[in-house]
Formats: C-alpha cells, structure tokens, sequence
C-alpha cells in the first residue's frame, strides 16, 4: 500500500456538484456535519437548481453545495472553491468557472459520455481536449465502481448507481481526514427500514474511502485543524432552522403559543415545514388559501391572544401589506417574516437578493410606520426573531423579520446559548379597567404601547378596526386634529424604540479607521472577512452591522460621522445608502451587486482596496 | 382545556364551549354598545341588528365570550354596534381573519358579518376556505345585491342586465347564487332569510349558533337608498306568500295560498316548481337539511334565478363535520402525547452537536 503523506490546510473550501438527482445536498450535507464534529469552523451555501425536475443531466439541472471550513474562525462560505467534484459534465460546465486556477478537480468520469457532453454543450470531451490543464484534474470512475462495490446485494443497476454519491462523500472525506462514524451511523439510522439501500450506501462510502487510500492517483490527504472557539456545546445550523426556533424560543419565554399561518413559496416555505414539526410546543400552523389570507388569520390569532406570526417571501410581501397596514392600525402583535429573493415578480425564485427593504419600510399607503429588524447569520436569524418577537409583544406592532435564500439555506457552527438566558417577553395582557369611564383600547402606556386585551377578559370588550380612531377611546373618528395626533403617536411609538435597542457597535481594531463599511442582513460574513483580511494587509477599515433597520440605533449618525469613508455594500441598487444619504445628507458610496448571488468577501477585498489605496 | 407546552405559563389558550358554564341571564343591553347606528334612515341592516340583539341573550354566551369580525361595506359596521369582542378588518378579509382567531381560541362564538361584494367578490376566495375547512364562524352575508358603501355599483349578486353607476348600459356579468356557491365549497351549513322576517331570521340564526363548525347565512337585506325593493317579491304583504318556498325539515315542501304549489322531484332526480293538484304526494318533495348528499340542497338554492321569483329560504343543509380548531386542539394534544411536551433546551441540543472544552482558545466572538 503507498504511503501517503499529510498535508496541513488552514482553510479549504469544496463544491460538490451534480445533477439535482444525484444527492448532493444531501452529500454536502453529510460532509458538513463530518466537518463541525471534528470542530473545524465552518459555513455553508447550497446552490439549488431553479426546476424542481429539470431533464437530468441538462445544466439547468445542476445542483451544487459548497462548504468552507478552516481551523480559524470564518464567516462566509468562501469564495472560489479549491477543490470541486463534479458528478456529470453539465456540473463542470456550470461551476468550473468558480474553481481557483489550478484548483482540485475530481470528476465522475463515467458520466462523460456522448449524451453527458451534448447536454452540457460540449463540443469535445473536456477531459480529452487540453481544456482542463490549469486545474489537477483526477478521473475517478465513480459509478461504475460505485455498481461493483454494491454487486450482490440485490439491487438493480440503477438503484445502485444512485449510491455514487455516498462514494465521492467517502472519497472527499478520506481527503480531509474527516471522521467515518459519524456518517456510518447516519446511514445506519436513515435506512434502517431499508436494509438492501443501507448495505449499498455503506459500502458505497467505504469504496469511496478506499479509494482514495489505495489508489496511487492521491499523493497526499489534508488535515485542517479544530479551529479555536468559545467553550460550550455547539451544532451546525441552517438560517431557516435557526429562525424558526427562534420563533418557538420566543413562545416559550413569552408563554404565549405561536400562530404560524403562511402561503407556501421558496425559500420561506421551510419555516412552514420547521414550525410545523413543533405542536408539542402548542405551536399552531396553517397553510392558509392565500398570503392575504396567511396573515389574516396570524392577525386574528393575535387579537385573540396568541402571537401571530407570517412567512413568506417578495411576491408574498407584496399581497400582504394591506393587512400590515391594518395591523399598523390596530396595534397588535405580529411577525412578518420576509425571506427575501431575487425580484421583480417571479424574478429568480430560488436566488438570494435583499431587496425588499424600502418595500418592508415604506411599501404601504398612508402614514404606516412599522419596526423592521434583519438577520445577519444564520445562527444570528434564532437572536432576531426573538428580537422580533420582543418588540412586536412589547410595543403591540407588526414587525418585518428580514432573512434572504442566502441566509435560510447556508449554515454555520452554532454555540448553543443557555435557554434560562434568554431574554423574557411579558405579554403584559390588560386584566382590567384603565380608566374612570371604562376600558380604554387606546390609552397609552409609557412606551405608547396600548393594552393587549384578549377576547374572554370580562370588562375589557372593545372593537377595533382599520378606520382612524379617537386618541384614548379608540372609538370611530374622523376628526382632523386627531387623525394628525393618532399618526404622529403611530410614529412616535415606532421611533422610541431606538431608546430600547443596543447602540451600534464598531469592528475597528485601532480606532484610526479611515473607511467604514455599513452593513445590514446576510452581507455580515462578507464584510468581517474583508475587513479581517484586509486589515491584515495594512488597511484601515472597520465595520458596522445594522440589525434594526427601523428605528436605527441612536448613535447611528454618530458613528457614521466618525470615518473620512463611508461605504454600504447591499445586494440591491442601493437602498439603504439611499436612506442614509437621505437622512443624513452625508456622502456615503454603494457598493451593489444584483446577480442573484451573495456578496463574496473577495468582492468586499476589491471594494474596500479600491477606496483604500495606501 | 388545552394547554400550552411552553414553560409553565399558559397563553390564552383554548377552554370550554361557548356557552358552557353556569346560567347567566343576559338580555339585549348587555350586547348593544354605545356607539350611535349610522346605517341611512330604512336599511334593512336595522332590521337585522335589532332582531340578533333580541336574540342573543338566549345563547347563554357571555358577551366577552363573543368576537364579531367584519369587512368593509355597510355590513361592516355591524361589529360596532355590539358590545362584545370585535375586529373591523379589510375588504373581503374577515372570514380569513376570524380563521385565526377561532383556530387559536375554540373556546370563542366566532362571527362574521360580510356583504355581497365583501364576501363574493374580493374576499371569494376566503369564503370558500372557511367554508371547506369548517372553521368554526358563522358567516352572516348581508345580500343587497349592491356595492353600497361605495354608493351603488352593481355586485356579483346583482342581476343581469342591471343599470348601476358603473354600468349605465346594463351589467354583463351572470351573478353568483350565494347558497349553492357555498354548497359547493362543501359547507356544512347552509341558510337563507330575509331582513324583515323577524322571526324567520331568529329562527336560522338559532340553527346557525347550535351548528359545530362553518356555518353560511345568506340574510336578503334591503339597500333602500340603492337597490331598493330587490326582494320585494318575498318580502311584499301579498307577494311574499306566493314567493316563499319555506323549507323545513320533514315536511313536503309545498308554499303558495293553501300549498297549491310544491316542489317536486323530476324522473332525473333534480327539482321543480310544480302544482300541488298536478303532483302525486310521494313526488313532493320532502326537504331533509341533514342529507348526507348535497345535491338535494343544490338543487333547492336553483329552483329559482333570484328573488323576484318563487325562492327557498330557510336551512338547505345542516351536517356534522369535525370542526377545524378542534382538530388543530387535538393534533397538538396528540403531538404532545408522543413527543413529550415541548423543551427549548431538548430541541436546539437536537442533532449532532459537540462540545468545546475549556481548553479552546477563546478568539472573540463568534459570527453568531
Ligand atoms: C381593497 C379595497 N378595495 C376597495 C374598497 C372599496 N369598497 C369598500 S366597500 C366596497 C363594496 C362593498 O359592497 P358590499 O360588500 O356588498 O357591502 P355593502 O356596502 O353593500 O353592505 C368597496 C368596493 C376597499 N375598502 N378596499
Ligand atoms: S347604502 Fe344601502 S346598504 Fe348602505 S346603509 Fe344605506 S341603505 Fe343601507
Ligand atoms: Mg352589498
């Protein structure tokens, strides 16, 4: 058996890339969790092909699942991949322009047939044709192989074949030493009810792993070290899981149940399918007919004492401010989660934008002012719809959670916090009468906040509505004066929460910053790399992130007037730095990018290099 | 009683059925708020709201047990006039709204109250829903035949042919028949009564707060300033005996000066308006609300094109279905059984994680 030798990494990032049917998300999936046991930090990114069942084969049926994993603490799932496995030629042909010069190929050769070829465009074998001699290319013959490993265990050839992905899983997890009991019981579990798919998958993954232990075509394996970290107890979590639990988190601190009604669309139909798992924290789901009718019921459910909660993504936003809007009137508690895509309309379903700010801000008629808060990671997305929750509960308001594609699908290591700490919400339900003349639905407390009376309470019965109601009574008005004193209290109440939110906190090592890059929502990763690695190089940039969009933290100016630069990078022509030059009259850049793609920090290097020449 | 899995405190969360709990005597003050009836002088929305208040007490329900949501339209205004819980919500949104909130608390008397264009036109699509799940509402549509609150624009009840504001050439569109729309949408109620009919009125709301579940009341209401005298034919001193078609459970379905006329069943099984004389009694129709085949009810809410012609009223169907919040009560109840009730810490401990001891060489906050 050769001896190979093993090479120390500091950072590797891998792509694992196929046809949509030959399971590599969930290939990367296993990877990753491999990954975070061995305590390497990591991110994640899946690239999901926009037909569900695309011809196979074709490239608009390439799926792909990136991971970026170091021994040092990162924040993006990383930018060109060093290494990438493609499983047919319309996944070469579709993310090979990503590989790094001279980066790790490991093809399927098997699927670089005449018909493969045609499919992806090929005019030539690109394993034949010289066009890959910039990349180290290894052809490994993965299904045929794959059909071998698996002889005898009384499966057809084609069920076999679908083992090949667990081959190249165990092929990459022999090249980055990644441990093998953590997927064998995996496996073990997932197919304990199908012995002859288990024996295949386990014996896929053990050729896999053989393979490259014994073929001399591998010189060499890697190791990337556990990367330092805070103690405690950690997992891997995808943004959409995170949200979702932050969503049942906050019912269990506020002890009031959730009432998750929403209209299935990518890429928010994932908290529908999390949250649902949950009744037995009484937690309530409803697939409504409708996004309009998805947040009525999640409104009723908050009049009724619960707190209302919607998910949806643009085209949903969009049919769903008529109630916010009524919700804005009726100072109640709601969440309305955006989970932002590439628009307009239909735009590009199942690719990350972030949009949709001026739209969840100022997207209603009327004066309609509403709290908005936006996630940042995707362990950070479990901390902002708490934050949601707390301001929607305490301030009795409709507020907009903004996530994006990018943020629910991609994943990170997750320090588990301990649940007695997390923050408490009190309902703070009115119990009785707070007035001389009776109960008064629109009497005010010192947040402006107005009581939370549910249906059952005796003495507090009320009706409210959408039409403009009398200060303190709440009753039908139409007089002038009010209705200017009614907006500028719905405006108030909004704004004083700066009061109530933490200050807006700087990354700037030195304190000598010259540039300072403003952020908000799945941009975060992008930039602290940036910033870190710049810095690294001499430059004198610092970063802050913005998690509430409205109101901002009071010393927002503050901060801002401090740097020579101010630069906004957004995944969208601009829209906070339209704001911030709006309401600041200061001369902040815009750094956009609208390709349905996220921010890379390799792009943040060039930004921030370009403004910081010295 | 449900309760909620969540650390120990219980939100509002689910109880007895409405009107369970010790007597109580309640009468009409106890539901009329103080808000000043604005509705012009001889709408039938007067009728309508005076008889409900004169009914209500009887259901034994204590008014802070009661939630009214309604759309926007006349009808709509409806909600402020009783003393109860109430949500005045958007066009065409409140059968959607009152899902929630009788999804979230079965232990409510949940109603609606929409109107013609409210209810078949930009909220169609929440009726149906409401309808097919049986959440548990009772839907009361005020059918003017008219936008009114808009000032007189023909609905998708008016008829053809109709001369409104927005159609001075006659409207094109064919109208919806309320009834059988909500037959269609597999309701498990369905009614229909008229304004001023008092006690017809009462005796269907009745009916309608003793069904578990959707129920669907289509209340002909008289829109004097737009559409007046729509309903003449069965609400006039001489027409309406020739006009009603009373349906009541058991009982050959005969209407007319002495049941001269009766509604009689074709060879095809469908229905038809026919001479008592000319009828042999076992081919009279004898109407049963509790049918377990909607196709009699289809056919009674099609015996007539509108209401100026001979028009059934009263309880066309009336079957039991599990209702949608007692099923959501009870998938919860069952999910707690088996999972255990819900624990924070158990779930976000779920899964593969790993421990980082001590050791680890803290390097500043996390991405997190
Ligand atoms: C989104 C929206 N579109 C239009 C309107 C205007 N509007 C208010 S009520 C109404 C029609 C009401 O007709 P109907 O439901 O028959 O009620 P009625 O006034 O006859 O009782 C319309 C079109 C509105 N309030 N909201
Ligand atoms: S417009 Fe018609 S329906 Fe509306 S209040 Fe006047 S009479 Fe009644
Ligand atoms: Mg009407």
């Amino acid at each position: 058996m050769p001896t190979k030798t093993v090479e120390q990494k500091e950072r590797v990032v891998v792509r694992f890339a196929g046809d949509s049917g030959d399971g590599m998300q969930l290939t990367g999936d296993r990877f990753t969790n491999a990954t975070a046991v061995l305590g390497n930090d990591l991110a994640t990114l899946p690239d999901f092909p926009a037909e569900i069942r695309a011809p196979a084969g074709t490239l608009a049926g390439v799926s792909a699942f990136q991971i970026h994993f170091a021994s040092q603490d990162i924040v993006t799932p990383g930018d060109a991949p060093n290494v990438l496995i493609a499983m047919n030629p319309a996944a070469l042909q579709t993310n090979l322009r990503d590989l790094e010069p001279n980066g790790t190929l490991i093809v399927n050769e098997d699927a670089f047939v005449d018909r493969n070829l045609e499919k992806a465009g090929y005019a030539s074998n690109p394993l034949e044709d010289g066009s890959l001699d910039g990349y180290r290319v290894y052809r490994v013959p993965m299904t045929s192989i794959t059909v071998r490993a698996t002889e005898g265990m009384g499966l057809t050839k084609k069920e076999a074949e679908r083992s090949k992905n667990m081959f190249a899983l165990g092929l990459v997890s022999w090249m980055y030493s990644r441990p093998t009991d953590v997927t064998t019981k995996w496996v073990e579990k997932k197919f304990n009810r199908k012995p002859d798919i288990l024996r295949a998958n386990l014996a896929a993954f053990r050729a896999g792993y053989n393979f490259g232990e014994t073929t001399e075509l591998f010189a060499h394996t890697y190791e990337v070290k556990p990367a330092p970290a805070l103690p405690g107890t950690y997992r891997n979590i995808a943004g959409s899981t995170a949200l979702a639990w932050g969503l049942v988190a906050a019912s269990v601190r506020s002890g009031l149940p959730i009432f998750y009604s929403s209209y299935p669309i990518t890429p928010a139909s994932e908290l529908l399918h999390e949250l649902s798992r949950h009744k037995n924290f009484a937690v309530r789901t409803l697939q409504a007919e409708d996004e309009i009718a998805a947040i009525g019921a999640a409104l009723g459910a908050s009049f009724a004492g619960q707190l209302g909660v919607t998910g949806t993504s643009g085209p949903g936003l969009d049919l769903k401010q008529e109630t916010i809007s009524l919700a804005v009137a009726l100072e109640l508690p709601l969440i309305v989660v955006d989970v932002q895509r590439a628009g307009p309309s239909t735009g590009m379903p199942t690719k990350t934008e972030a949009a949709d700010l001026l739209a969840a801000l100022y997207g209603r008629h009327g004066e309609s002012p509403l709290p908005v808060v936006a996630a940042s990671t995707p362990a950070n997305c479990f901390d902002t719809a708490l934050e949601a929750a707390r301001i929607a509960v305490k301030y009795r308001t409709p507020v907009i959670l903004l996530s994006d594609t990018f943020l629910g699908n991609s994943s990170e290591p997750w320090r588990l916090p301990d649940v007695d700490g997390l923050p408490e919400i009190d309902p703070h339900f009115a119990t009785q009468v707070n007035h001389d003349d009776g109960f008064m639905p629109y009497l005010r407390d010192e947040n402006l906040a107005r009581p939370w009376a549910v249906p059952g309470t005796p003495g507090l019965r009320h009706r409210i509505g959408g039409l403009e109601k009398e200060d303190v009574t709440g009753n039908i008005s139409y007089e002038a004066d009010n209705h200017e004193r009614m907006t500028k209290l719905r405006a108030a109440k909004v704004a004083k929460i700066a009061d109530d939110i933490p200050l807006l906190e700087v990354d700037d090592e030195t304190g000598d910053a010259e540039l300072l890059v403003l952020g908000w929502g799945s941009t975060f990763g992008a930039i602290r790399g940036s910033v870190r690695r710049t810095r690294r190089s001499g430059k004198k940039v610092a970063h802050a992130h913005l998690t509430h969009l409205n109101p901002w933290p009071r010393n927002i100016e503050e901060v801002l007037r401090r740097y020579r630069r101010v630069l906004i990078p957004e995944m969208n022509t601009g829209q906070l730095s339209m704001l911030i030059r709006a309401r600041f009259l200061l001369d902040a850049e815009s750094y956009t990018k609208v390709q349905g793609q996220p921010i890379l920090a390799a792009d943040m290097d060039e930004q921030i290099t370009r403004r910081l020449t010295r | 009683m449900t309760t909620v899995g969540n650390g120990g405190r219980h939100g509002p969360d689910g109880g007895g059925k409405p009107g369970s709990g010790a007597p109580l005597t309640l009468t009409k003050k106890d539901f009329a708020s103080d808000q000043e009836v604005r509705w012009c002088p001889g709408c039938g929305d007067y009728a309508i709201l005076s008889t409900f208040r004169a009914f209500v007490p009887e259901l034994g329900i204590p008014p802070e047990q009661m939630v009214f949501v309604t759309g926007i339209g006349c009808s709509g205004r409806f909600v402020y006039y009783m003393d109860t819980y109430g949500v005045h919500g958007i066009h065409g949104r409140a059968p959607a709204i009152a899902t929630g909130v009788a999804t979230a608390r079965p232990d409510l008397s949940v109603w609606v109250v929409t109107g013609d264009g409210d209810a078949l036109s930009i909220g169609g699509n929440h009726l149906i829903h409401a309808l097919r799940r049986n959440v548990n509402v009772k839907i009361l549509m005020f059918n003017n035949q008219i936008y009114g609150l808009t000032k007189g624009q023909y609905s998708p009840t008016s008829e053809e042919g109709k001369v409104t504001k927005s159609t001075p050439f006659g409207s094109l569109d064919h109208p919806f028949n309320p009834v059988a729309l909500a037959l269609g949408a597999e309701a498990s109620f369905v009614a229909r009564t008229v304004d001023v009919d008092r006690q017809h009125l009462t005796g269907v709301l009745r009916r309608a707060a003793a069904h578990d579940g959707a129920a669907f009341v289509e209340i002909y209401q008289n829109c004097n300033v737009f559409n007046d005298g729509a309903f003449l034919a069965l609400t006039g001193k001489e027409s309406k005996g020739l006009n009603q078609i009373r349906l009541e459970d058991g009982e050959p379905v005969k209407f007319g000066p002495d049941g001269a006329r009766c509604v009689a069943v074709e060879f095809d099984g469908t229905l038809r308006i026919a001479d008592t004389a000319d009828t042999p009694e076992e081919l009279v129709y004898v109407h049963d609300s509790g049918h377990a085949n909607p196709a009699p009810a289809f056919a009674l809410a099609h015996l007539s094109s509108g209401p100026t012609e001979p028009t059934a009223l009263g309880v066309f169907r009336d079957v039991r279905r599990p209702v949608y919040g007692e099923l959501m009560d009870r998938q919860i109840a069952l999910a707690t059984e088996k999972l255990g009730r819900g624990d924070l810490g158990k779930l976000l401990h779920s899964g593969d994680t790993w421990v980082v001891e001590d050791g680890g060489v803290p390097t500043g906050p996390l991405p997190s």
